[in-house]
């Protein structure tokens, strides 16, 4: 069985941003029980004797945990690359340095668009003045910066000015990466997706940057699946290289996977290996035994690992099916028929707002 | 330096300060940890990596030379020079 190179920690679900394409789960309430810095910096020793070397300390907002330094520093003390996942709002000077101080490796800050007015509007909050004040603060501590934004049917014909203003910030790298809906953005799927003509529009601008920026910034763009004839190799195979662990302790293969009809597992019952090991939620899905047609006898079977097994539930019911995405699946007119409304008369959606905890708006 | 260059014998490469080169006691190899990426290494390219303290690429081939009997010294330039372009070393 291979061993986990990465944990994602989701340290709490609140948000001060409330984003529409926000992939954390729905039911925000049953997150409010969050693990303490204790149990926590269990998990990490936990999660480097199970073979983790990268951390990515994770949300909602990783900066509304007052232990977030603690936390960075135990990352450090473990011998794992840590890594901030960030709106940068709470991300002031002294926070910064201590973090710094701490040992934290890389900061990974969010913008919703490239310019404050559209950004703000994204966001639900005036954010953007602060995020790009953060971002020239982390390049001055000597962090690497990436800058990470999700596109979307609102934003995508931004990616030119995206990608200059992060060069204009020095980033390290930039991640456009389509929405993938699970979540608050499941929830407005139709507004979010966007046509074929934006991700034609879009494709040849980051190719070009990509080449002109070749050795000084990493471009990764990651093209929305519902397009693509193929499945993603989701979580690089299930329960195989990657896991979760949810702001109260539920432990996951995929950030999406809370949503599936199999017994939870948590590191408040249990230690992480056996969790890794055996536990119905990892053991499912893991390998190639579980695969129905045409998977079982596709030549791809262990290039996409069947795709997205959250994605096969969100849309059939039943995570043990292909993966819609695939051209191959026999539920892809799920897919098709999505597509085709993101692609026929423009119709305004209303986005709806993630709130920014649970029980707020 | 740009990713597209020759990798000369005077340069001297060294890790870039945003990468950790470790050994990892799980997997019983070297690591090379960066922004969102883990590289598990082979011998011979943890066995360079280590040697990017500050030498000469000729100084590292040399190095090299000593421990092993067979060195292309193409072979570890082109080695460095994927590193730079992945910004893991940076070459002065």
């Amino acid at each position: 069985m291979n061993r986990p190179f990465g944990l994602l920690a989701e340290l709490t679900y609140r948000c001060p941003l409330s984003c529409a394409y926000c992939s954390n789960p729905v039911t925000l309430a049953e997150y409010g029980d969050e693990l303490t810095t204790a149990e926590w910096c269990r998990v990490f020793e936990q999660a480097q004797e199970l073979g983790v070397l990268q951390l990515h300390l994770s949300g909602g907002e990783p900066l509304l945990r007052r232990d977030v330094v603690e936390l960075a520093a135990t990352a450090r003390e473990l011998g794992m690359y840590s890594n901030l996942v960030t709106s940068a709002l709470g991300l002031d000077r002294r926070r910064a340095e201590r973090l710094r101080a701490a040992g934290l490796d890389h900061v990974q800050v969010s913008v919703q668009a490239d310019e404050q007015e559209m950004s703000d509007r994204i966001a639900g909050t005036r954010s953007f003045d602060r995020k790009i004040e953060a971002c020239r603060l982390v390049k001055e501590l000597g962090w690497p910066l990436t800058l990470n934004v999700v596109l979307h049917r609102q934003n995508i014909h931004r990616v030119g000015d995206l990608l200059a203003l992060a060069e204009e910030l020095d980033a390290d790298r930039i991640e456009l990466a389509n929405t993938q809906y699970y979540g608050w953005a499941w929830r407005n799927r139709d507004a979010l997706l966007p046509s074929r003509a934006q991700l034609a529009e879009a494709e040849p601008v980051v190719s070009a940057a990509r080449a002109r920026l070749a050795g000084r910034m990493e471009v990764v763009y990651v093209l929305p699946d519902y397009y693509s004839r193929y499945p993603k190799p989701c979580m690089g195979g299930w329960a195989e290289r990657q896991l979760t662990v949810a702001p109260n302790g539920d432990v996951l293969p995929c950030p999406a996977a809370q949503s599936l009809p199999l017994p939870r597992a948590s590191v408040r019952e249990d230690p992480l290996e056996r969790i890794w090991t055996s536990s119905p939620l990892f053991e499912s899905y893991r390998g190639t035994d579980w695969m129905p047609d045409p998977c079982r006898g596709c030549d791809r079977r262990e290039i996409d690992f069947g795709g997205c097994r959250c994605q096969a539930f969100q849309l059939t019911g039943d995570a043990g099916r292909t993966d819609p995405v695939c051209h191959l699946s026999p539920d892809h007119h799920l897919v098709d028929e999505a597509v085709r409304v993101a692609n026929g008369e423009p119709v305004e959606l209303e986005l709806v707002p993630r709130p920014h905890r649970a029980g707020a708006s | 330096m740009d990713g597209g260059e020759v990798v000369e014998d005077v340069r001297r490469p060294r890790l870039a300060p945003h990468v950790r080169l470790r050994f990892d006691a799980v997997r019983g190899r070297h690591v090379l940890l960066s922004p969102e990426t883990v590289a598990v290494l082979n011998a011979t390219s943890a066995d360079i990596l280590l040697l990017c303290d500050g030498r000469t690429v000729a100084e590292i081939v040399a190095e090299l030379r000593a421990r092993y009997d067979h060195v292309e010294e193409a072979d570890v330039r082109e080695f460095l020079r994927q590193m730079a372009e992945r910004r893991c070393v940076e070459v002065r």
